[in-house]
């Protein structure tokens, strides 16, 4: 048995840059396919329009845990050894698409209609009226509750030990195991996570009271 | 020569059909007024001139484009012809000469620096040469309407489409709009405005449109169908309008 000393406190800590590696896949893979679930939500197909709201709703109706399990087992029926990190990486990023997707998609229909109308008046084609009209404003609603989310992602990468990988939750389990001291070694990772949590969440909170379409009053309906 | 020629158009939203056979022509440099109760189908005419809705039958010419709905010709039917908004819908996060420029470099390519001597141009035209750099939240409603009146004049249009311009505005501000509109109009601009503004049709508009429940009901040269409306409805209308 170990001592629970420095060298555990540090092992911890270094586990903090699989935690973030993990958490920049996941928000920078899920908001690229985000981008996309928001703007074919808005296609003027309504067969692309559902297909895309059937994988939200299948994606946000599956646990992360079982999709993160799914991505770790489904490739090796064909033979392909994922690793840890990729399959982590994978079940997240198609977590966050879903979230952020939905996100941005009331982000964007919040911008009255009479904008896209008095853009495509000025004969502006549709992929410039969503680049320089549409998306500076739709941006601006969804900034707070898209770093919400980030507060979200940093925490659900902990999912991601059940697979093996060693970020700072699984990191702390080893710890745990080793020392026999599970309530330092938890709360350690567990300060880590409010450590980058907590401004994560001020931010947003902050972004949220300058927000420009900040319902002012009870709202109705 | 027309500038519009608008042939027996109909328009139905679901079950309810609000154009049921429009026919109208206006030539270059006219100025026409659309004038009637709520609900009559300005709006929708209107919007139908420059493809904001599709029409169910009938045909529209207009600034030399026959309208079509294919998105590259309708956008080049509507590069040549510019319409205002009873809302002004100014883009809230560009200041009022960002608001002007954004057409002329996306769309017909100008320079940045071309577009902004553009933008300055139409802002002067319409009073508000200083206000370049503001932000739409920063400047009253009458204001606004102006910046967007300038936003379309930048695309140098042949054709001009004035929707309830002033009906959101209190009165000392509809005022400064209806001067701004009075100039084009003076430089020879076509034009087609719907308007509550009564006394501004009969002032402004070589010819004036009754309309009455989806078809043109009475017509003329604002002068005459003023002072001399033929049908009872309009005279009611008139009646009702500038009676109080
Ligand atoms: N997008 C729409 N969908 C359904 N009905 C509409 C739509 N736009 C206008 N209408 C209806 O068409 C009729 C005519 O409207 P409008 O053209 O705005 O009249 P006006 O400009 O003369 O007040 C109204 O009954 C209105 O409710």
């Amino acid at each position: 048995m170990r001592e629970f000393g420095n060298a555990e406190v540090l092992f911890i800590v270094f586990a903090l840059q699989w935690t973030l590696t993990l958490t920049a896949l996941a928000f920078f893979g899920g908001g690229i396919a985000g981008i996309a679930v928001a703007l074919l939500r808005i296609s003027r197909s309504r067969y692309i329009r559902l297909a895309v709201s059937g994988y939200i709703q299948v994606v946000q109706g599956t646990p992360l845990l079982v999709l993160m399990f799914l991505c770790y087992y489904a490739p090796s029926l064909f033979g392909i050894e994922l690793n840890a990190l990729f399959a982590a990486g994978i079940a997240l990023t198609l977590n966050a698409s879903a979230f952020l997707g939905a996100i941005w998609e009331s982000a964007l229909r919040a911008i009255p209609k009479a904008q896209w109308e008095s853009a495509e008046a000025l004969a502006l084609p549709q992929s410039k009226v969503l680049r320089f009209v549409i998306a500076p404003q739709a941006v601006r609603i969804a900034l707070p509750s898209t770093v919400g989310y980030l507060v979200q992602i940093v925490k659900e990468t902990s999912l991601a030990s059940i697979i093996g990988f060693v970020e700072i939750t699984r990191a702390g389990q080893l710890v745990s195991n080793a020392t026999f001291e599970p309530m330092k070694a938890y709360v350690c990772v567990a300060l880590l996570y409010f450590l980058i949590c907590f401004p994560l969440s001020r931010f947003s909170q902050w972004l949220e009271t300058r927000s420009p379409g900040r319902t002012k009053g009870p709202s109705r309906g | 020569m027309s500038v519009i020629q608008v042939e027996n158009i109909r328009k139905r939203f679901g079950s309810l059909e609000v154009l049921k056979g429009v026919s109208m022509s206006v030539e270059a440099g006219e100025v026409v007024a659309l004038i009637g109760r709520s609900g009559s189908g300005k709006s929708t005419l209107l919007r139908c001139l420059n493809g904001l809705e599709m029409i169910d039958e009938g045909a529209i010419a207009i600034a030399g484009h026959r309208m079509s709905y294919n998105a590259a010709e309708l956008r080049a039917l509507r590069r040549d012809v510019g319409i205002v908004f009873q809302g002004y819908n100014l883009f809230p996060h560009l200041t009022a000469g960002e608001n002007i420029m954004l057409a002329p470099v996306q769309v017909k390519r100008l320079s940045k620096s071309e577009a902004r001597i553009e933008a300055q141009r139409c802002l002067d035209l319409v009073g508000l040469g200083d206000r370049f750099d503001s932000y739409p939240d920063m400047l009253s409603g009458g204001q606004q309407q102006r910046v967007a009146i300038a936003r379309s004049l930048a695309m140098q249009p042949v054709v001009m489409l004035f929707d309830e311009v002033t009906s959101a505005l209190d009165p000392e501000l509809t005022e400064e709009v209806l001067a701004a509109i009075e100039d084009l109009a003076a430089q020879g601009m076509t034009m087609i405005l719907v308007t509550h503004e009564m006394r501004f049709a009969r002032r402004v508009a070589d010819r004036t449109i009754y309309m009455r429940d989806g078809i043109i009901h009475e017509q003329g040269p604002s002068d005459s169908l003023f002072a001399e409306p033929q049908t009872s409805e309009l005279r009611s209308f008139l009646k009702a309008e500038l009676g109080q």
